[in-house]
């Protein structure tokens, strides 16, 4: 009964989504008031209907109803209740549920939200193309992947969640991920309705700017975690492979943060209008494509989960239609956005963004190429090919290294010119503080001159990031610095992330060290001054795997103990053919020790271990922490609820009595 | 383009500047990643492939298949591995020093990449199976499908097998 009231909802909701599109769409351009309170009304409608189909879902697999195809092929009723509940976005057809609510939960903020800030029209046009690709969506949800088909008769048991899923980690990476992935559906549907509607204020602007940013929050905190989850869960110690599916996610993080930098000029100062659009419709596209990638399975990806390629095909029109639709109109109405005669000078904060614009979609464009380039070519019927991480570092790094370094100018940089001279003075210390941390990183680094390089880079964004407060506390004191907008003390923080995470890229890979030995009970290997002792094995029991414990004893050069590690490998009751590696990993603030179980080999007793001594590890998700951080504190900023009030006291003003 | 630009209005040829520096810049990073492109790509083969001697030997290759059950020998002491890779018409034979990802096993579907050796012996340093069993790289299941088209097209002339 639930799952027939869930996949009722699920329909409802479709068709409310339409009405909201219509509504919407036909009440912005008629200005009438009732189709818009109705595309409004739609909206949170759709999203109460999401939720309950969401719920519908959950229940049924909390309650472990094999009834249900989705839940029979991807659950089990011994799994722990957490995993029951975060199985339900484990597989296709769940994880494109969620996909769904989160969008319609998006509508409903913005069309709640919005009210007070939007003019009435706008704001309809805009929740109109939120509905219209909540439609599309939808209806690809009913249509290809239902989560509510009923199996008759049920199994007697479920084939259990794959257990590489049964992890705390992946209990938040797809939902934080697919958060940002649909959070970018406002932005596309603000640049969407602005071409409807013909022109593009400041004041919109100003409202659409925290929804970017905490997209790319969320954009960045699913990244973060999905790295993370793959560095302690695939067992390899590696936490970029350059996949397919990873890119997926990178190249509309790329563009995202081009668009809250762009978006940050045109707000400010009437430029970029047009630029903005295309980053916003490019954002989303990419979102699109990159659950396009992962659920069709066109790529050979380390990630890949079995997937359905006519699914795939739905999704590639869907993406089709919205980039088309939206690049048609705006060929067709984007002159109307008005060409910006706002002046700059090539060395100002304008032309900074500029640049940084330019290299991060460079930087989106290579990553792209290196991802598609195979599926291309094989369309073509040339060879079959795959891209390696050689050509994603080769393109990649020297894309982001000027990008970086330009990151510290721009924080000082004036809006429409400044001068190289002044621009000297001011960060000779970022300079001296980049020199010298990178010949301290010289030694440590050994051969590897890129990673100081980097460190060095890393040092000069973080004296840059100094430099720009210190100006602040010169000019206006230390009171000035307290009183500094949330926005900007929200860049400086990002910023600062990036500069940690470039710590960490430059330095966990190069001085990585790492061993694949064959060792017995007693048996102990050094490796970067570190002795890894295997004292011995234990069975263990888990509420639904078995496996089996090697303990490992870790000591440093003068023998004193520094670590215990308990690395497994477990079998899980309904796929006994899939055993899981579990790493033991002693995390620091400078290097982890992580230890990992290949798979027992000859008759012995003996294991093939796999040991890695990980500096700076930490570095490159705490960077991204920050990163997350500094964009939800930007967007908490007074600024962006301020033109509410404004607008308020003039609408006040005008109305008469 | 340079001839018009002397009279064109101030705005515009600022543009047109600006979309020219673009159009370079763009230019540019093409053609480094399809420089870079060509240096690191890693053709895949079918052990059949291999096998007619279609792959190249001393650079880095991706083959594919089915590991062939009974093949996988570990070495009495060490990490060092051998095991052998088919498509259902020819093999090949797989050598590899380390650790096997956790769904390497008999009859699993998985990507080899390394060099080829002179006696077509496939020296991996990299060993891909799948996060999921379910799950068969598109690559191999085409090599399979093909190898098996082949066996039927080979086989239909003959009469009834």
């Amino acid at each position: 009964m639930t799952a027939e009231l869930g996949h009722l909802a699920l329909a409802l909701a479709l068709a409310l989504a339409a009405l909201q599109a219509v509504l919407g769409l036909g009440g912005g351009a008629r200005g009438d008031a009732a189709w818009i309170a109705g595309a409004l009304g739609a909206a949170r409608g759709q999203a109460l209907l999401t939720v309950i189909a969401f719920a519908a879902l959950t229940w049924a697999a909390v309650r472990s109803d094999f009834t249900l195809l989705y839940l029979a092929q991807n659950s089990n009723s011994q799994l722990p209740l957490l995993y029951k509940i975060t199985g339900v976005w484990g597989a296709h057809e769940g994880s494109l549920l969620l996909w769904g609510m989160v969008l319609a939960l998006w509508g409903a903020a913005v069309a709640i939200q919005g009210r007070r800030a939007l003019p009435a029209a706008f704001l309809a046009r805009l929740v109109g193309v939120l509905g219209l690709v909540g439609t599309g969506f939808l209806a690809f949800l009913l249509l290809t992947s239902n989560p509510f088909e009923r199996l008759w008769p049920p199994p007697p048991e479920g084939r259990d969640l794959n257990p590489l899923l049964q992890d705390p980690g992946l209990a938040a990476h797809p939902p934080l991920l697919y958060m940002g992935y649909v959070g970018l559906a406002v932005p596309f549907a603000f640049a969407v309705a602005a071409l409807l509607e013909g022109r593009m204020e400041a004041a919109w602007l100003r409202w659409a700017r925290p929804w970017a940013a905490v997209a790319w929050v969320f954009l960045t905190l699913g990244i973060a975690i999905g790295s993370w989850w793959a560095y302690y869960e695939l067992g390899w110690g590696g936490w970029w492979f350059w996949d397919p599916v990873e890119n997926a996610s990178l190249m509309p993080w790329l563009v995202a943060t081009a668009l809250i930098h762009s978006l940050a000029v045109s707000e400010k100062r009437g430029a970029f209008k047009g630029w903005t659009v295309l980053l916003a419709v490019l954002a989303f596209a990419l979102s699109l494509l990159g659950t396009f990638l992962v659920r069709s399975g066109v790529l050979t990806s380390v990630h890949a989960f079995a997937s359905d390629p006519t699914r795939g095909v739905f999704i590639l029109v869907l993406l089709l239609a919205v980039v088309g639709g939206s690049l048609l109109l705006y060929a067709l109405r984007g002159e109307r956005l008005g060409v910006s005669d706002v002046r700059f000078a090539p060395v100002s904060r304008e032309g900074a963004l500029l640049a940084n614009n330019a290299l991060l979609l460079a930087a989106a464009g290579a990553v792209l190429i290196g991802t598609l380039y195979p599926l291309v070519l094989e369309a073509l019927g040339g060879a079959k090919i795959s891209v390696g991480p050689p050509y994603f570092n080769a393109v990649f790094l020297p894309l982001v290294a000027p990008l970086v370094a330009l990151t510290a100018v721009a924080g000082v940089l004036r809006w429409k010119r400044d001068a190289v001279g002044r621009l000297a003075r001011l960060l000779w210390p970022a300079g001296l503080a980049a020199l010298g941390a990178g010949a301290a990183a010289v030694p440590a680094a050994r051969a590897h001159l890129a990673a100081a390089a980097g460190v060095a880079l890393a040092a000069w964004l973080a004296g840059g990031i100094a430099v720009a407060l210190w100006q602040r506390a010169r000019h206006q004191g230390l009171r000035g610095l307290a009183r500094m907008g949330r926005a900007e003390a929200g860049m400086h923080l990002a910023h600062l992330g990036l500069a940690v995470t470039v710590v960490g890229v430059s330095l966990a890979g190069p001085l990585e060290l790492a061993r694949d030995v064959r060792m017995g009970a007693g048996d102990a290997v050094r490796l970067g001054g570190y002795l890894f002792r295997l004292e011995g094995f234990t069975r263990v029991q888990g509420p639904n795997y078995e496996g089996v414990r090697a303990r490992f004893r870790v000591l440093d050069g003068d023998g004193r103990m520094v670590a215990r590690l308990f690395p497994e490998k477990r079998r899980y009751g309904s796929r006994t053919d899939m055993p899981m590696t579990e790493a033991g990993i002693e995390a620091g603030a400078f290097r982890d020790l992580y230890v990992s179980l290949g798979e027992p080999i000859g008759k012995t007793g003996d294991w093939a271990v796999r040991v890695h001594v990980k500096p700076f590890v930490r570095w490159v998700w705490g960077g991204a922490l920050l990163m997350a951080l500094g964009g939800l504190w930007a967007a908490s900023d007074r600024r962006y609820r301020m033109g509410v009030r404004l607008r308020r006291a003039a609408v006040a003003v005008e109305e008469p009595a | 383009m340079s001839v018009a630009l002397p009279h064109m209005p101030r705005g515009a040829r600022r543009r047109a500047m600006g979309v020219l520096a673009l159009l370079v810049g763009v230019g540019v990073a093409v053609a480094l990643a399809l420089l870079a492109l060509r240096e690191n790509i890693n053709l895949f083969y079918s052990p059949s492939e291999v096998a007619a001697g279609e792959a190249p030997t001393g650079r880095v290759v991706r083959v594919g298949g089915l590991v062939q059950a009974g093949s996988v020998r570990r070495a009495e002491e060490g990490l060092d591995v051998e095991f052998v890779l088919t498509d259902g018409a020819a093999t090949v034979t797989v050598r590899y020093r380390g650790i096997l990802p956790d769904l390497f096993r008999e009859g699993q579907g998985i990507v080899a990449q390394g060099r080829l050796g002179p006696e077509g012996v496939l020296v991996a340093d990299q060993v891909l199976a799948k996060h999921d069993e379910n799950y068969m790289p598109p690559e191999v299941a085409d090599a399979l499908r093909e190898a098996h088209e082949r066996s039927v097209r080979g086989a239909a002339p003959g009469g009834a097998p």
